[in-house]
């Protein structure tokens, strides 16, 4: 074990882990966190995506050593305690169905909005490909995306 | 710890910490709006559906599973509208497994369809008591009450009372039989797109899923199985594994030995270090090629027959034309993004768990049998389900966890890693179909066989008989809805080692892109329109022929496309619903596919949120161009060769077609909606292809070399 601290949603915290511990497991587990998903555990799914940094990234394959004393967003902090407006589009565009992996979705869409405020549909595919579904809400995404981008 | 909740997760922490670890092991949990069900005294309470709260509050509960498709939603919408009730002022309870509910199966595509009729009476018996309580409270006939908005309203004398203020006086009141039924004009939210109330938690990440779901105290596992299918564990040694930093203790229970620590990584990295030594038993040789071969040999046997019009083979015997294929599918895992878990907690008086589980009862029930408890002892309650698509309905997920609480003596959550659940899955079943027609002298089809030869789901898992599982693995082939005078189908079995399971439409995943290939295979050998073709052989299918012809109109069927782009269109009745659907494709020279748009129509009868239809269509038909493009589970030293979404790849952004969905208006009662959107896609897609390209696919999934030019 090991003692790491690192900013989550604004806040610093420290945590006690095994330095091999995948971000995700601490964001769950130590810091109760549980709207980070696991999905995979190897970066296929993209259901744990936090921001680090700013940047989207698989939370299952970041070890706690490596996101030590950075500045990780999840999910529960993306809205600074209000909607996001991507939020905001998933649920008016009736985005979620199981819900499992929406959000990493929202995640990684807000990543790509950062980067790119009016994506087109090409960006959208190139961005959002790496970020699985298996009840098919792309459709939704797509539009949810567009819409928040409206907003922004 | 509201599993189901909207409770967000600041209240859920907040009311654990207040809470304590007294009230968090009772067996009740009676916190939380929209939680889980309380023991409660005094409201009014006529049935098991719903109860009406002093402060007017119509506390609706929800029996089935929330898997994605917006049951926690759609039943209270068929609740709260013949109730009366004010949207604003409801909320739910998510039902533990209770047989009070009648079936908590969510599966099937019944969860509407069943509960159209119970939770009208249930919410009309509410709405009646109601107005006599007003009545009486008035001294008015109660015929001249209406109830409009959690009121009884009396407009002759301009009076209104809240089902808050009536909910005393209507408990005391007598339960009627048959209440009076709205008339369905009068529906204010069935047939209204109302936005789905639990996104908002979904959103956030505040929905807590069974993964999500936390006990004080508890410990994480995970489970080392046998990784052959019917063998055991041998020995193990724990000592490597206790090593591991948050290793607490290691177990076994039937299904493996579980590995417990404070963490789910320790206790994955824990059973990594696990020292254990299987038995394989005697299917250790099981592959892909053996199955195949089994279907050879099986084939050739007698099918056990589930429909047989007139004389098939004197028909084909005496046939101008004959023609003659075979289709083929593989195994699929059903791949839920959430991996399979639970949390038990097993005591002196009993056990509880909670579950994704799509058959509470069915869990409960098994443990009971297996673990040798009274039923009253275990408690099962439901979480939010990341995705389940039939893998849930199986209770060893659930079994598997209370054994390794009782073991480990406090509560523990299982978690499965995405391996766990790809290594051990209850199998869509692979089949094969073997497929004969033979035409007249004027091109009608005059004869159609269809053999299915494929494992079974209900006999193995069941314990159903040989016509059972050939009634089911020819389900969408026995029910064929064209017009042609001597059909014949049956199913030959092939059963494995392989556990099978249903996946989201069952055998309606195969049969359709059997049924709706070949025809495409007949019509164009005989140079008829695909859509011309079937509408001849449908006069007598209204609905039916009403989708094919809804779908083909939408899509512009027989109307130029632009350069390079084909359509193909698919027809299929499953779960009582009718679904066309046409897809648009082109394919490169190298024979890459590309899915461009899908237009589907759907006849559902009468449909209660309508979104919820479309996402539903739309999401079937993502599952089917998933299993159609890339789904695959082989088999090699009787274990599954693929281990994670890296092998076993799901359809994603840059693949998805435009979809538009369709529904056809309706006054027939609602039908299933959760999967009949699966169906037609594949052989839509497969008969796109061969307008295409002029090949057929008649195994899945579909390769690039398939469609390549050389």
């Amino acid at each position: 074990m090991a003692r790491f601290s690192l900013t989550v949603n604004g806040k610093t915290q420290t945590v006690d882990v095994s330095p091999d511990t995948p971000l995700l497991w601490v964001l769950r587990d130590s810091l109760e966190l549980t709207g980070t998903k696991f999905g995979c555990g190897i970066g296929q799914c993209r259901a744990c995506t936090v921001h680090v940094d700013g940047s989207a990234v698989p939370s299952c394959s970041l070890p706690i050593s490596a996101a030590a004393d950075r500045d990780v967003t999840t999910i529960e902090g993306l809205g600074n305690g209000k909607l996001h407006p991507l939020q905001k589009a998933w649920i008016e565009e009736n985005v979620p169905q199981c819900g499992y992996c929406q959000p990493g979705q929202i995640m990684g869409a807000a990543a790509l909005l950062a980067k790119s405020p009016k994506p087109s549909d090409a960006d959208i595919d190139e961005a959002m490909s790496p970020y699985l579904c298996r009840c098919g809400t792309y459709q939704r995404i797509r539009r949810a995306i567009h819409r928040a981008a409206e907003e922004v | 710890m509201t599993t189901v909740s909207q409770v967000s997760r600041r209240d859920f922490l907040k009311v654990t910490g207040v809470a304590g670890s007294g009230l968090l092991l009772g067996f009740n949990f009676p916190f939380g709006r929209d939680g889980f069900a309380m023991t409660v005294s005094g409201p009014f309470k006529p049935n098991v559906w719903l109860q009406i709260d002093p402060d007017g509050t119509a506390k609706l509960w929800v029996h089935r599973s929330p898997l994605g498709q917006g049951v926690r939603t759609s039943l209270p919408m068929i609740l709260a509208d013949e109730l009366g009730a004010d949207w604003s002022k409801i909320e739910r309870v998510q039902g533990d497994a209770n047989p009070d509910f009648g079936s908590q199966v969510t599966g099937g595509s019944t969860s509407i369809r069943t509960s159209w009729v119970p939770l009208r009476n249930a919410g009309a018996t509410g709405r009646a008591m109601l107005i006599a309580a007003a009545a009486q409270t008035w001294g008015v006939e109660p015929s001249t009450c209406r109830a409009y908005n959690s009121e009884v309203i009396h407009e002759p004398s301009d009076r209104k009372l809240g089902y808050g203020e009536l909910a005393e006086l209507a408990s005391t009141l007598p339960v009627p039989s048959n209440p009076p039924l709205k008339d369905p004009k009068d529906f204010r939210y069935i047939g209204k797109s109302l936005p789905r109330l639990d996104h908002p938690a979904r959103a956030k990440g505040e929905a807590v899923f069974g993964l999500d779901f936390k006990l004080p105290g508890m410990l994480f596992a995970c489970v080392a199985r046998c990784p052959v299918f019917g063998g055991s564990v041998q020995s193990y040694d724990a000592s490597d594994a206790m090593t591991v930093d948050g290793v607490r203790d290691v177990v076994e229970v039937e299904s493996g030995v579980a590995v417990l620590a404070e963490s789910t990584w320790a206790a994955m990295k824990g059973r990594e270090a696990l020292q254990v030594e299987f038995d394989y038993g005697p299917d250790a040789d099981l592959s892909s090629e053996g199955i195949a071969k089994l279907f050879d040999e099986r084939q050739q046997e007698a099918g056990v027959a589930t429909r047989e019009d007139g004389d098939t083979d004197a028909a084909i015997a005496g046939a101008a034309r004959t023609f003659d294929a075979v289709y083929e599918v593989p195994y699929l895992s059903h791949a839920p993004l959430e991996p399979m878990n639970c949390t038990a907690h097993w005591r002196d008086d009993g056990v509880e768990l909670w579950a994704p589980s799509q058959a509470p009862q069915w869990g409960r029930g098994t443990m009971a049998q297996v673990l040798g408890m009274p039923l009253e002892k275990i408690t099962v309650h439901v979480t939010f389900v990341g995705g389940a698509f039939g893998r849930r309905l199986m209770p060893d997920f659930m079994i598997e966890a209370a054994r390794v609480a009782k073991a480990a003596g406090v509560p523990v959550k299982v978690v499965w890693t995405r391996e766990d659940d790809m290594h051990h899955d209850f199998y869509r079943p692979a089949s094969r179909h073997i497929m004969s027609a033979a035409i007249d002298g004027e091109d009608t089809l005059v004869a159609w066989k269809h053999r299915v030869v494929s494992p079974s789901i209900v006999g193995p898992n069941l314990g159903a008989d040989a016509n059972a599982a050939a009634g089911e693995a020819t389900g969408g082939a026995a029910d064929l809805p064209y017009a042609i005078p001597n059909i014949y189908v049956d199913h030959c079995a092939a059963d494995t080692a392989v556990p099978t399971g249903w996946f989201r439409s069952v055998f309606n995943t195969q049969t359709p892109f059997a049924n709706e290939c070949f025809l495409d295979e007949i019509a164009a050998a005989t140079g008829k329109d695909p859509y011309e073709l079937r509408m001849a052989m449908l006069a007598d299918k209204p609905r039916h022929a009403g989708v094919l012809e809804l779908a083909a109109k939408k899509a512009g069927w027989g109307d130029p496309l632009p350069e390079g782009r084909f359509r193909g269109l698919a027809l299929h009745y499953s779960f009582q619903t009718y679904v066309a659907e046409v897809a648009e494709v082109s394919v490169e020279e190298d024979g890459t596919l590309h899915v461009h748009r899908v237009v589907c129509a759907i006849d559902c009868g009468i449909v209660i949120n309508p979104d919820e239809v479309t996402a539903q269509m739309e999401g079937g038909i993502v599952m089917g161009l998933t299993a159609a493009l890339k789904g695959e589970i082989t088999l090699e030293k009787g274990r599954v060769v693929q281990n994670n979404f890296d092998a076993y790849p799901l359809l994603t952004m840059r693949e998805m077609p435009k979809v538009e969905v369709h529904i056809v208006p309706s006054t027939e009662a609602p039908t299933g909606v959760g999967e009949p959107g699966l169906p037609p896609i594949a052989p839509a897609v497969a008969n796109a292809i061969f307008a295409a390209t002029g090949k057929r696919i008649r195994r899945l999934p579909i390769r690039p070399d398939d469609l390549s030019a050389t």
